[in-house]
């Protein structure tokens, strides 16, 4: 028995050392925020044709990028997903492994809400208002920077309920986090002259001044579930919260989305760039790997479809706001075409 | 005690403080026993809430809602040559077919945005399900089949109470015209609640009425075997040779220390091993349940060790004295007496450091088993999740439906590990010896 048994562990072994050479499946790794589409794509791709389906794996963004540039090989991912576009270091750190032709692909836009529970009234936010409720410095209207003393919304803007200020949002791994930093304090950051001026003079200062989120318990950091923050709000009816549009979508009757600079989150207002907070979505191909490993271009035929991404693609039942028709053409064009990536 | 002048106290004297202090002893007895109960309480209240709100958030996941739907299998669509190629028939417009059936049972909607309402009252699985069905059996090509088809997760959601008629129309997933349109099917008995037989034969999916535990199901078992075939008998040898054979020196001291430090590492510290050991520098495929079990088995093994010296420790020394006595040879005492004497306590340890394993996502993360994965895994190699990864991986999507999907999978998790835990109990149970 003990025998057999150790015989088995060997065998095991070896097969598993032997097992790298071919690959017949497609691998996708990349941003939590793109993985809902990835995979409702892979999914149908693997039943509609007769490939394997893609396996997907959310590793964030930046791990992504880091997994895919690591070399070309049965080994490395095929295609990476990304809420952000990819960044010339990166594209930098591809090349010197070998990974010198990439294809950018860009699926749609998502959209960050500010919610809360429906019990409580629905706000009225600007992007300052965030900024000065959120940020850790804020300026005390003399050209200085002072800690943030704001205690409830009606501090920072008389208009505001008097509600104590707690939002629950993504902690600094998610790339929401990095979106929603980008998007909504800096853009109500850069309200003030003086501090958009040191964006010229002192970058590190203006991004010290615009990216940093308080860390006194007024910002939550709530983890990257995003239902777990919708049922915090449900049970908080005080607090906001901050997720991707599909969880506002999803959970309608519970939660409202803020308005932000008068725009509701609503799929038409972010589809035409009217609500502020809103990114784009990417994925990353690389090239050498087409043709290689089966199923390569016609997964990026499936991605690109109308029928996936159009305007009443089942990508949109998912919650993707898609990109206008002749965006969504030249996409198309680009990815089947295998354009090489230009930055 | 309270005098200054110290006397001796008399018999009387002790037994009246004996006697004061009584009550006191007494009541300090009760309260003990209070604080005990009162543990044990809200220890027993916590299990009562955590297992009350898993079953009641997760026994309304094991009924699916269906609805049967006439649709006639047009030839024309699927099979224009009228060979009944395969190739063909694999490729026809299913979705058509269903969606045609569905504008023949309403024939009232004509407006575009009210049919895509419409199609949304059945499972995008509804198409795949007619094909098979076509493909089994190709002489239904031409003729009008009933079949039932798996409602979508809104409907069922609906039909499960989930979501409620009364609140405002653009606050529900559910439009005023799909209830009408559910009730009216309702009416004509086409809707059905039955068995989820799909949550159990099914991989992963993003559709949570097509999302199954099976593909999670089986990785968890091929993971589970590799960390067995690895980890006990590496384990057990380790375990005999320190407790039978190995000299009492100050390297087996260093040795033991570790392996006792090692039980204590954080998992993840074993996901980081396995990505830089097995997937960089071996090349072992990611998300293989193989290099899962091997990671897993490397945290499992100094507990199976652990538990084999205390199983080996527990055999007394008369029976080794005996069979040396005897003349047996140092390895026949092990191999004939000792191990099947301690066999018994091994095993538990191995199926307690399993049922360990088995709930594990944070070293598997590493590896790249926390993916979206459908296909069923055939084999150690294929890719594949594990259960608790199915979890996580649900509980993070946004669809309503998953909601009762993760706790119906916790209840399976659970269910594997309370089997297992029962495993190792009866097996103590039965094979145990007290000398």
């Amino acid at each position: 028995m003990l025998k057999r048994v150790l015989t088995l562990a060997g065998l095991a072994l070896v097969i598993g050392a032997g097992a790298a050479e071919a690959r017949d499946q497609i691998r996708i790794v990349g941003s939590s925020t793109v993985f809902p589409f990835s995979t409702a794509v892979a999914e149908r791709f693997g039943k509609t044709t007769d490939f394997k389906t893609p396996v997907v794996e959310a590793t964030g963004s930046g791990g992504g990028l880091k997994l895919f540039c690591a070399g070309v090989g049965v080994q490395h991912p095929d295609i990476t997903n990304s809420s952000r576009r990819i960044k010339a270091s990166e594209v930098k750190m591809c090349a010197g492994n070998g990974v010198a032709e990439i294809v950018e692909v860009k699926i749609g836009y998502d959209g960050i809400v500010i919610a809360n529970s429906k019990k409580s009234p629905q706000y009225e936010l600007t992007l300052k208002d965030l900024f000065l409720a959120l940020a850790k410095d804020v300026p005390d209207g003399e050209g200085k920077l002072i800690p943030n003393p704001y205690k409830t919304w009606k501090d920072v803007n008389p208009d505001l309920p008097a509600a104590k200020i707690e939002v629950l949002g993504p902690p600094p791994t998610s790339g929401t986090r990095d979106a929603f930093v980008e998007l909504a304090l800096e853009g109500g950051c850069k309200r003030f002259d003086w501090i958009k001026a040191l964006s010229k003079s002192d970058k590190n200062q203006y991004k010290a001044i615009c990216h940093t989120i308080r860390e006194d318990g007024a910002y939550v950091e709530a983890g990257e579930n995003d239902n777990l923050i919708v049922q915090k709000l449900e049970a908080n009816p005080d607090a906001l919260g901050v997720f991707g549009f599909s969880f506002l979508d999803q959970n309608s009757d519970k939660v409202q989305g803020s308005k932000i600079e008068g725009v509701e989150p609503e799929f038409d207002l972010i589809a035409e760039g009217e609500y502020p907070v809103s990114r784009p979505l990417y994925f990353y191909v690389k090239k050498a790997h087409v043709g290689v490993i089966p199923g390569m271009a016609e997964f990026l035929a499936e991605f690109t479809s109308d029928k996936a991404w159009g305007e009443e693609g089942y990508l949109t039942d998912k919650g993707l706001i898609p990109m206008p028709d002749d965006e969504r053409k030249e996409w198309t064009a680009r990815a089947m075409g295998l354009a090489p990536l230009a930055m | 005690m309270t005098d200054s002048t110290p006397t001796i106290p008399s018999r009387s004297d002790t037994t009246q403080t004996v006697r004061n202090g009584l009550r006191r002893r007494y009541a300090a007895e009760r309260r003990f026993k209070i604080y005990g109960v009162a543990a044990i309480g809200v220890a027993l209240l916590m299990l009562a809430i955590m297992f009350g709100t898993i079953i009641g958030n997760g026994w309304s996941a094991f009924r699916q809602t269906y609805v049967q739907m006439d649709v006639l299998v047009d030839a024309a669509e699927i099979d224009p040559d009228g060979n009944r190629d395969p190739k063909v028939l694999s490729r026809g417009d299913y979705e058509g077919l269903i969606k045609a059936a569905l504008r023949e049972m309403f024939p009232d909607v004509k407006k575009r945005k009210e049919k895509r309402e419409l199609y949304d009252l059945v499972s995008s699985g509804a198409a795949f399900d007619l094909r098979d069905e076509v493909m089994a059996d190709p002489s239904l090509v031409g003729q009008t089949v009933s079949v039932t088809v798996h409602a979508s997760d809104d409907v069922d959601m609906y039909m499960k109470g989930y979501i409620s008629a009364e609140v405002a129309e653009d606050e529900r997933r559910v439009s005023d015209k799909q209830i009408a349109r559910i009730e009216s099917l309702r009416e004509q008995g086409r809707i059905s609640t039955g068995f989820n037989l799909r949550f159990f034969t099914g991989g992963d999916s993003r559709e949570p009425e097509l999302a199954g535990i099976a593909g999670a199901a089986l990785g968890s078992l091929w993971t589970m075997l590799a960390v067995l075939v690895m980890a006990f008998p590496m384990g057990v040898m380790a375990a005999i040779y320190l407790e039978e054979f190995a000299p009492k020196n100050r390297w087996t001291d260093i040795i033991e220390v570790n392996i006792n430090n090692l039980a204590a590492v954080p998992s993840i510290v074993f996901g980081l091993l396995g990505l830089a050991v097995f997937l960089n520098f071996f090349g072992m495929p990611r998300s293989a349940p193989l290099v899962g079990g091997l990671v897993l088995a490397l945290m499992t093994l100094p507990t199976i060790i652990i538990a084999g010296r205390a199983a080996l420790t527990a055999v007394p020394p008369s029976i080794r004295e005996g069979a040396l006595g005897l003349g047996a040879s140092r390895m026949q005492m092990v191999a004939g007496n000792v191990l099947p004497l301690a066999m018994p306590g091994m095993l538990t340890g191995a199926i307690i450091g399993m049922a360990r394993a088995l709930g594990e996502t944070a070293p598997l993360l590493m590896i790249g088993m926390v993916a979206f994965i459908v296909d069923l895994p055939k084999g150690p190699l294929d890719a594949a999740t594990v259960l608790p990864v199915q979890i996580f991986l649900w509980a993070d999507s946004p669809e309503r439906a998953f909601v009762e999907r993760t706790s119906a999978a916790t209840i399976v998790l659970l269910v594997f590990l309370i089997l297992m835990n029962l495993g190792a109990v009866l097996l103590r149970k039965k094979f145990e010896r007290r000398w």
